[in-house]
């Protein structure tokens, strides 16, 4: 929110819109209190129109307007996919570098919160897949206000993927304003002995499991949380290889075609000789998301699950 | 009839419509031939002409595609507080789209200076309005959503012209949308794909091309009051042609985009380094594409 009123102040072409922005204050109060000091005319209650209203931010980016659409979940965006897939990276190749569409598109971007399949999508490999789009996931809040500055700022369009769980974390957070490049990843723990790359809620879940290995058994894992998938920085993942030679990844995408397999080519391609075993990982279990509470747990990377697939990594 | 602040956008059936805002033959058919002197650099193709300076947004492939972006045109000259409109063209094929649903209660809830153009020329590529559309009238759905309408005959260019600028006013002064229909005609298939043998026969195309033809109804008029002579009209026909010919010309002597071009005019950011903040790998195709 910090971020968005920032840049509200400092641009007004800078405006946002989605369902439940205005006088809901958001439906995670992400928005709250941008109405009263922004007013309706740049937070705006969209109706229930994803293909509308994401088709008409992406006209208005493309006439220099700079706006932040609100999906209420990630999932929605399916139904304005033409839109965001097809319109918001293709204009401006299209028109020969003519045009170009400044938007950024947040929402939360996760499973693991009982809401069932159709809800519970991360989309981020979908973006990661279409050239012409950039896409973050933060896994902090402190990340999330740094990038989401930084989306604001960039001139092509920036799919911002937040996280429910990511809502209610209560890091530290500067008065001071800063941003986080697009395409830097974060070591988030230090180690020697496994190398666990993970992006969004699997980070977390991830730092969860380093703390296991560390403690009953003694393993060092190093956790490079990637911040950005599109760009990506390359460079982080593989300095963390060459030292510790062990890799594991860990995402909460479906395996096929998820964020990690790009990862997993991409080590295996330039870090082949620092491999001391196959490059494991821990995807979602490749069905629709599950509705019953504890499958769903199961169903997504847990600490466990994770701490087991480690302990293969080292074998 | 255009301002400063009234803009284009419309579907795939873009060439007039790039004439019309004063695109150059030249670049328009490098674009076709896929050349780099191209309107887009060879990027787009037919369906994707743009001049932005143009006021004029494309050029767009998918059927009905255009018309959220066309609400988002109308809605940055709201924001912007400017006195304009955004002229969004479709096709009667494109009306029965979710996305202009969507567009239209937009419009009409939060009052765009939008005009929606349907361009009805009675086919969806091959299948007829009767057998396509629920409802005699497709810009009379419009009232569903608030939204004043008109229709007129495509045939009849001043109509045409009093029609618009009634809309256009509509939008300057009172900042409202219209849905206009234009019953129109396409002599061709939909495409280089259709052999237009199934849906229509020979005779309903000749037939308005006989009565209907706009071109030719309006040359008859102007001659017949004595604004243009038929020497005249060969003239500006000749000329036309010639122009075209010449633009085909243009075009086979222009060269091919280079290679590297496949991966410039993706990002801003790339294309404009001095200004790049990010970081990291943007392409991922192993190796490089060669210059």
């Amino acid at each position: 929110m910090q971020a968005m009123a920032e840049e509200m102040d400092r641009d007004d072409k800078v405006m946002t819109m989605g369902e439940e922005v205005a006088q809901f204050k958001g439906s995670y109060k992400v928005t709250e209190g941008l109405l009263e000091r922004f007013g309706a005319k740049r937070v705006i209650d969209t109706p229930i129109s994803e293909a509308g209203f994401t088709g008409m931010a992406i006209g208005a980016a493309m006439m220099g307007l700079r706006p932040i659409c609100e999906l209420m979940f990630w999932s929605f965006s399916y139904v304005a996919f033409d839109q965001l897939f097809n319109n918001a990276p293709n204009v401006r190749y299209m028109s020969g570098g003519l045009a170009n569409v400044p938007l950024v598109v947040r929402g939360p971007s996760n499973g693991g919160t009982s809401v069932g399949a159709t809800h519970s999508h991360t989309v981020e490999n979908f973006a990661a897949n279409t050239p012409g789009l950039k896409v973050v996931c933060p896994a902090t809040a402190y990340d999330a206000k740094g990038l989401l500055k930084a989306a604001i700022c960039d001139n092509d369009p920036v799919f911002f993927m937040g996280n429910t769980i990511l809502y209610n974390d209560t890091g530290e957070i500067p008065e001071e304003e800063y941003i986080i490049p697009l395409g830097l990843a974060d070591v988030k723990r230090e180690g020697a002995d496994l190398t666990i790359v993970a992006h969004g809620r699997a980070t977390i879940t991830s730092l969860k499991a380093a703390e296991v290995l560390k403690a009953e058994h003694g393993i060092d894992a190093e956790v490079v949380d990637l911040r950005s998938i599109r760009p990506l920085d390359e460079e982080t993942i593989l300095t963390s290889v060459r030292k510790t030679n062990r890799v594991l990844l860990v995402e909460e995408n479906k395996p096929f075609c998820g964020v990690d397999a790009q990862i997993s080519h991409m080590i295996q391609e330039k870090a082949f000789d620092f491999l001391d075993g196959p490059i494991k990982r821990v995807s979602a279990v490749d069905a629709p998301a599950i509705y019953s509470p504890p499958l769903e747990k199961l169903q997504l990377p847990y600490p466990e699950r994770v701490v087991k697939e480690a302990l293969e990594a080292l074998k | 009839m255009m301002g400063e602040h009234d803009h284009v956008i419309t579907a795939y059936r873009d060439h007039g419509h790039a004439l019309a805002v004063g695109m150059g033959m030249n670049e328009c058919m490098a674009e076709l031939y896929g050349k780099y002197t191209g309107c887009s650099k060879g990027k787009g193709g037919s369906m994707h002409f743009f001049a932005p300076d143009k006021n004029y947004w494309g050029g767009h492939g998918i059927v009905a595609g255009q018309t959220p972006l066309g609400a988002g045109i109308a809605y940055a000259l709201k924001y912007q507080e400017l006195k304009g409109s955004c002229m969004c063209f479709m096709g009667d094929g494109a009306v029965n789209q979710g996305a202009y649903h969507e567009s239209l209660n937009l419009a009409g809830l939060w009052d765009l200076p939008v005009i929606y153009i349907i361009e009805n020329n009675g086919y969806s590529m091959g299948t007829s309005q009767e057998r396509s559309s629920a409802g005699e009238i497709l810009a009379k759905r419009a009232e569903g959503y608030n939204i004043a309408w008109d229709i007129c005959d495509g045939h009849d260019l001043e109509e045409v012209r009093q029609k618009t600028s009634e809309a256009m006013a509509r939008a300057h002064n009172e900042c409202k949308p219209t849905i206009l229909e234009i019953d129109t005609y396409r002599y061709r298939g939909h495409s280089v794909a259709d052999p237009d043998k199934t849906y229509r026969t020979k005779d309903e195309i000749a037939e308005y091309q006989r009565t209907k033809d706009p071109i030719n109804l309006y040359r008859e008029k102007l001659i017949s009051q004595g604004v243009l002579t038929e020497a005249e009209a060969k003239e500006i026909d000749k000329a036309a042609r010639a122009e075209a010919e010449e633009s085909v010309t243009f075009a086979e002597q222009s060269p091919f985009p280079p290679t590297e071009e496949i991966t410039r005019d993706v990002y801003w950011e790339e294309d404009n380094p001095e200004h790049k903040v990010s970081q990291g790998r943007i392409f991922f195709q192993d190796p490089p594409v060669e210059g």
